[in-house]
């Protein structure tokens, strides 16, 4: 993998890295791949994504992989959502892969940029669940100061903490199915179905399908 | 007549600033303090309110002080004299909080809070109840109202348009400014904020408030944050932990209802309050209810604190 493009987000720097060109010439959107809690954009292609024609990049989520790790955390997935526009912004129009937590934060952006993400693929990974529909008994949550990052332990800890209500992720789905032009814009390929997911699951609009199902779909798609 | 001249003679009656200031670390971030009273008096930690700063209580932290307490105040992170954060989110927040509390004293405080800042106080008096003696709020106790219901096609249009504007915003972040202006303009421009503070006031705030650079004058709170916002976050999740607190605690409410405020109505808001929990209702009176009537809410607060020996 070679050296990650660096995006602005704010005052933050978020690696974005090619995990791999375009196969043969091919001249389609490309795919962004959204990591887990806790991950960071793997070096090679993944098992699975071998048939997706156009490049493949892959976004460090703040405070993990090559990216900027904040002062005092602070994490929210609408924060992620804004880290992930950065590279939509960078690449254009794009499929979106996420895997666990950037799962959700694909189905975020996916609403907030209905016109620009060509399908999100959630997928099972890392910090799907995050604090499940309701929040639990309030905190304050204390890191180890000498904890060496990334990941940012206030990321591991906050971002499993934070409320993922059915019917607020369900809006989301609906922004999207509701002002894509594309026929199937959401597909949920995960096994696991937290509250929130398996929420979106069930929404008209919503598909549910394999990987290279999705990805087969989606790379037809202009 | 240059702009220090100017910057030198705003005043406003009462107004004192701080005795002392420091910076606390916040796992690193610098979180400004600052306090009035003697510095061996017992503390009472006051919250500000969302894009307020802690120098709006210039008027009434010297007269919670004139009753015997070391007033400490903070500037939450991106506010006022603190550092502009990476990241804000209502749980770092309340972890600032914290860290200044741990930074004046162990044990329990005596806490007052406004708007924003009592809501972290009722969070923090959830989740640390061995940190807060006793608790006023002001005008910041939640709703137990939902939001207006809109139909489907509008809320997805207004969801839409929510939605690319903040991702928008957070595109050109990098490069935000505040815009300039001069004392007036900015305290011209916070009156659509605060429409019942008087010119005077928000004058004074701007000179406390915001740094004059060489362009004019600019609020020092962090560009890249905007108002609004949205998340997954429901009123009724404080609203039903609120009946669990056993310190003794004040409410009060501003009856008109204004932008900053939440709309929180005394009746509505009754049933949920714990055992021996006050609320007190100011007609006449908008959101900011300590400015409005700073001596009357400040014997009020000296009266519940008690004696602070």
């Amino acid at each position: 993998m070679t050296s990650p493009e660096l995006l602005t987000h704010a005052r933050a720097s978020l690696a974005l890295h090619t995990v791999r060109k375009a196969t043969g010439g091919a001249v389609g959107h490309p795919l962004l791949l959204l990591h887990g809690l806790g991950e960071r954009t793997p070096s090679t292609l993944p098992l699975g994504y071998e048939a997706w024609p156009g490049a493949v990049y892959g976004l460090d989520f703040m405070g993990h992989g090559s990216s900027t790790i904040p002062l005092g955390g602070g994490y929210t997935c609408e924060l992620l959502m804004a880290d992930a526009d950065a590279a939509l912004a960078h690449l254009g129009p794009a499929t979106v892969a996420g895997r666990g937590l950037g799962a959700y934060v694909a189905l975020l952006l996916a609403g907030g940029r209905p016109d620009v993400v060509r399908g999100a693929i959630l997928l099972d990974g890392p910090g799907l669940a995050g604090g499940g529909p309701v929040p639990g008994s309030p905190s304050v949550i204390a890191v180890n100061p000498d904890h060496v990052a990334p990941p940012d332990p206030f990321a591991l800890a906050e971002l499993t903490r934070d409320p993922r209500p059915p019917d607020y992720a369900t809006n989301f789905a609906r922004q999207v199915t509701q002002m894509s032009t594309m026929e199937d814009p959401i597909t949920v390929c995960a096994v696991g179905r937290p509250p929130w997911l398996e929420a979106v699951a069930a929404e008209p609009g919503v598909v549910v399908s394999s990987l290279a199902d999705a990805l087969a779909a989606y790379a037809r798609t202009t | 007549m240059t702009e220090l001249v100017e910057e030198e003679r705003v005043s406003f009656p009462g107004a004192t600033p701080p005795h002392r200031t420091r910076t606390v670390s916040s796992d690193g971030l610098g979180i400004a303090v600052h306090e009035w009273g003697d510095e061996g008096a017992p503390p009472v930690m006051v919250a500000h309110g969302g894009f307020d700063f802690a120098r709006t209580f210039d008027v009434f932290a010297p007269l919670i002080a004139a009753g015997g307490w070391r007033v400490v105040a903070w500037d939450h992170r991106g506010h006022g004299d603190s550092e502009h954060a990476h990241l804000s989110s209502w749980d770092a927040d309340v972890r600032d909080a914290m860290a200044v509390f741990d930074a004046t004293a162990p044990g329990p405080l005596a806490v007052i809070g406004h708007s924003k800042g009592g809501a972290l106080l009722l969070q923090l008096a959830e989740s640390s109840p061995h940190r807060i003696s006793k608790l006023v709020n002001i005008d910041g106790m939640p709703s137990p109202r939902p939001h207006p219901d809109v139909a489907d096609h509008q809320r997805t249009r207004l969801m839409a348009s929510e939605l690319s504007g903040w991702l928008d915003s957070r595109r050109t972040a990098a490069a935000a400014q505040r815009k300039p202006g001069t004392l007036d303009e900015l305290a011209q421009r916070r009156a659509r904020m605060n429409p019942r503070l008087s010119h005077e006031w928000l004058r004074y705030l701007v000179s406390v408030g915001a740094r004059r650079d060489a362009d004019g004058w600019r609020w020092k709170i962090d560009p890249t944050m905007r108002m609004g916002g949205f998340g997954p976050w429901r009123n009724s999740w404080s609203l039903e932990r609120l009946s669990g607190l056993a310190m003794p605690m004040i409410g009060l409410l501003g009856l008109i209802p204004e932008q900053m405020g939440w709309g929180t109505e005394p009746d509505e808001l009754r049933p949920y309050l714990p055992a021996g929990g006050q609320l007190v209702a100011f007609e006449d009176t908008g959101h900011f209810v300590h400015i409005e009537r700073s001596t009357e809410v400040a014997e009020l607060v000296l009266d519940f604190l008690g004696s602070p020996r």
